[in-house]
């Protein structure tokens, strides 16, 4: 019997088993092809683009991570372990493609042209939010958790609307898949077949919480059961994450009504700069993970595929331009003024913050009298 | 000119919006088919283009949710929550979410969403179904509340709200939707602006949606006991029209707070602390407020005890001269 040689045929399981259906991997963790793989075969060309996305935003990860350290910013929320998970999915989207992120999706905002100074200008005290979502299709960060999922299910309706043909990507983890917020999405997308692509990083851990204390049933055979085509990949492998992406979205935009990617992958650093995550979890867990980096797997990968020396040495050297880059963003960054924020609460004028703007700008001369 | 009644207002203000602007869209629990469970959107499911008339699951968190997705996609939403007591499970979307986008965006996003909320008790509900929950919303930096009392305030101000840039929450005075008066033309007042409904010069009487008639009713009342009592009805209740209170609260000397939401850290709270802030000196007795008492409402048997009445409203306006 030969091999099948459409992926759906290796990513649509059974719907709704409770044990879930087998994750799809093309590579695997020690840089091989799967059988999958080597069935479907894997573009060189797109693994060395999206292994670029991934050491870039590693990079910026390690180098905000030391900023923290520093004293440069008051928190970090680091993406470390998920790039494939982020970058293999965004790249799959189209540019045009609205994008409703939670807070730990630096991988993908990267992607999408946002620079490390609006990414780190939240993390620094300086703004609640860093970019405007317009140019990059990228929303805001929010930060309480599963609340993007409903945005992005309204965004789509205003597609189905238009008639468009455009998906719209939302990012959550697997804590916030507990949330009523996301359940109401869910339901909310698969009554009105809207084109929303939920994708869940499942990295195994809200912040020391599990997903065993989450979750019964596995998220993927969940969504299948609120009627959303559900999916089930390596986070780690961005040639798989991006193939999934693709076919999930293909789907959609044929009017298949919305989909759910749950990608397993691991959160490699704490929950963020402040957590201690050796309280909750073994070394011997982080160390089996390694194992799976995702960018290992990529770098034995592409050196399998005879990318050589040249290609690293380049990519090496860009990162290291990139880190100046974001060290130099991140020192540039600015502090707010009080004095600006009453202007941007209400869009129309608002008599008490007319007359507050008004009395902190008095009390700040009469501070300057008194010296 | 046209005489109708508040529910009719209020879905004649719709229309007129819907046909002004087609990104004005209308969505909530029973809204399209039905008409709503108060009929408030009677008809508009037939007679505008698909989707701009939406029944939506029954889920209030989503109904806001994506409400804000459309509203960043360019549209107006404008959504119904069936009852008061249901806008609680949507207290996020509002509350961090759609109030706070413009602050946390640095001004850059605005989200015209209007949430309706037919407020109040009076209608021998059963619980979750009478409440006055105005002070959570007027808490909120990032929103607007108001509260129409009459049909031409109806008409007019859920056309204003709906052209807000900034999100409304909107009050309908539940126990007065059958109730009828006359409809002009073109708005008399901004949306914010409170209407001195009379004049008085011995008591200021300040209310808000369905407390207004009663405030009406207990001024003419004392007028035949020979007091001149004013009536302010604040349309509005965030912002506040501290002007025009001042002014009203300035020229009587007295003013008694009337609203159904209970007194403790109440909208009356707010003005009785603004009225003494600003009007000390021209102060005859302490700012009074009557309103619900601190509990749950009650079953509907009492209801008529709980809420204040003329008979409460003219004790505290005793109250009030006594000083
Ligand atoms: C509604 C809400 N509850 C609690 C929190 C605090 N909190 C922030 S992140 C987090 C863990 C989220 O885990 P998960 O969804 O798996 O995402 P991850 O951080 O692992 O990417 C918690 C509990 C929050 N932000 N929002
Ligand atoms: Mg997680």
């Amino acid at each position: 019997m030969t091999a099948p040689t459409r992926l759906d045929a290796y990513v649509d399981g059974p719907r709704a088993d409770s044990e879930g259906r087998p994750m799809f991997q093309l590579i695997a963790p020690d840089g091989t092809l799967t059988n999958a793989g080597e069935q479907l075969g894997v573009s060189v060309e797109l693994a060395q683009e999206l292994y670029s996305d991934m050491v870039l935003a590693r990079r910026l990860d390690q180098e905000a991570l030391s900023l923290q350290r520093q004293g440069e910013l008051s928190l970090w929320l680091m993406s470390w372990g998920q790039e494939a998970a982020q970058v293999g999915s965004i790249r799959a989207l189209r540019p045009s493609d609205m994008v409703f992120p939670s807070y730990r999706e630096h991988a993908a905002a990267l992607c999408r042209g946002i620079s490390p100074a609006d990414l780190m200008r939240q993390w620094k005290g300086s703004s609640h939010s860093g970019w405007d979502p317009k140019g990059p299709r990228f929303h805001i960060y929010s930060l309480v958790l599963g609340t993007q999922t409903l945005h992005a299910t309204g965004y789509a309706s205003g597609a189905v609307m238009e008639r468009t043909d455009e998906v719209v990507a939302t990012y959550f983890g697997d804590g916030a898949a507990s949330q009523g917020d996301v359940n109401e999405a869910f339901n909310w997308a698969a009554a009105g077949s809207l084109p929303v692509l939920f994708f869940c990083q499942n990295n195994q851990w809200a912040i020391s919480t599990p997903t065993t204390i989450q979750m019964r049933t596995p998220l993927h055979v969940r969504a299948a059961g609120f009627g959303l085509d559900a999916y089930h990949v390596d986070g780690n492998d961005v040639m798989a994450v991006h193939a999934v992406t693709t076919l999930a979205t293909e789907r959609i935009r044929d009017g298949g009504g919305p989909a759910l990617i749950e990608a397993q992958t691991y959160r490699f650093g704490g929950h963020s700069s402040s957590d201690d995550p050796k309280r909750y979890r073994s070394d011997d867990e982080v160390a089996g993970w390694e194992l799976r980096d995702p960018l290992r797997r990529m770098e034995t990968f592409l050196r399998g595929a005879n990318a050589g020396d040249e290609f690293f040495d380049a990519l090496a050297q860009e990162a290291d331009t990139f880190a100046a880059t974001v060290r130099e963003q991140c020192k540039g960054l600015a502090g707010a003024d009080l004095g600006d924020l009453f202007d941007r609460v209400y869009v129309d004028a608002h008599p008490v913050l007319d007359e507050e703007r008004l009395a902190h700008a008095h009390h700040l001369t009469t501070l300057g009298s008194e010296n | 000119m046209t005489t109708m009644t508040v529910g009719a207002a209020i879905n004649a203000g719709l229309r007129k919006a819907m046909e002004d602007d087609d990104k004005v869209l209308v969505m909530g629990e029973d809204v399209g088919v039905l008409g709503g469970v108060f009929r408030v959107t009677d008809g508009l499911q037939k007679d505008f283009a698909e989707g701009r008339v939406v029944d939506t699951p029954l889920a209030e968190s989503g109904i806001v949710g994506t409400a804000i997705g459309l509203a960043l996609r360019g549209y107006r939403p404008v959504c119904e929550i069936q009852f008061d007591g249901f806008v609680y499970p949507a207290f996020d979307q509002i509350v961090s979410q759609l109030a706070k986008m413009r602050a946390r965006s640095g001004g850059r996003l605005a989200l015209p969403v209007v949430i309706r909320i037919p407020v109040g008790g009076g209608i021998g509900a059963v619980e979750h179904h009478s409440e006055s929950n105005e002070a959570y919303f007027a808490h909120t930096a990032g929103l607007r509340v108001v509260s129409c009392s009459n049909p031409d305030d109806a008409f007019h101000m859920i056309q204003q709200a709906i052209n807000s840039d900034d999100p409304v929450i909107f009050y309908e005075p539940k126990r007065r939707y059958w109730e009828k008066g006359e409809v002009l033309t073109s708005p008399t007042r901004g949306l914010h602006d409170a209407a001195v409904l009379r004049s008085g010069t011995d008591c200021t009487l300040v209310a808000h949606g369905p407390t207004v008639k009663t405030a009406l009713a207990a001024a003419a009342a004392a007028e035949e006991d020979g007091f001149s009592v004013g009536v302010v009805d604040l349309r509005s209740i965030s912002p506040l029209d501290t002007e025009t209170l001042r002014n009203e609260a300035t020229s009587s000397g007295r003013v008694v707070i009337v609203h159904e939401a209970s007194t403790f850290v109440s909208i009356g709270s707010e003005i009785a602390a603004s009225i003494s802030e600003s009007c000390f000196y021209d102060l005859q007795a302490p700012v009074l407020r009557v309103g619900a008492y601190n509990m749950p409402y009650p079953p509907a048997s009492v209801e008529d005890d709980f809420l204040p009445d003329v008979d409460r409203v003219l004790a505290a306006v005793d109250r009030s001269l006594s000083y």
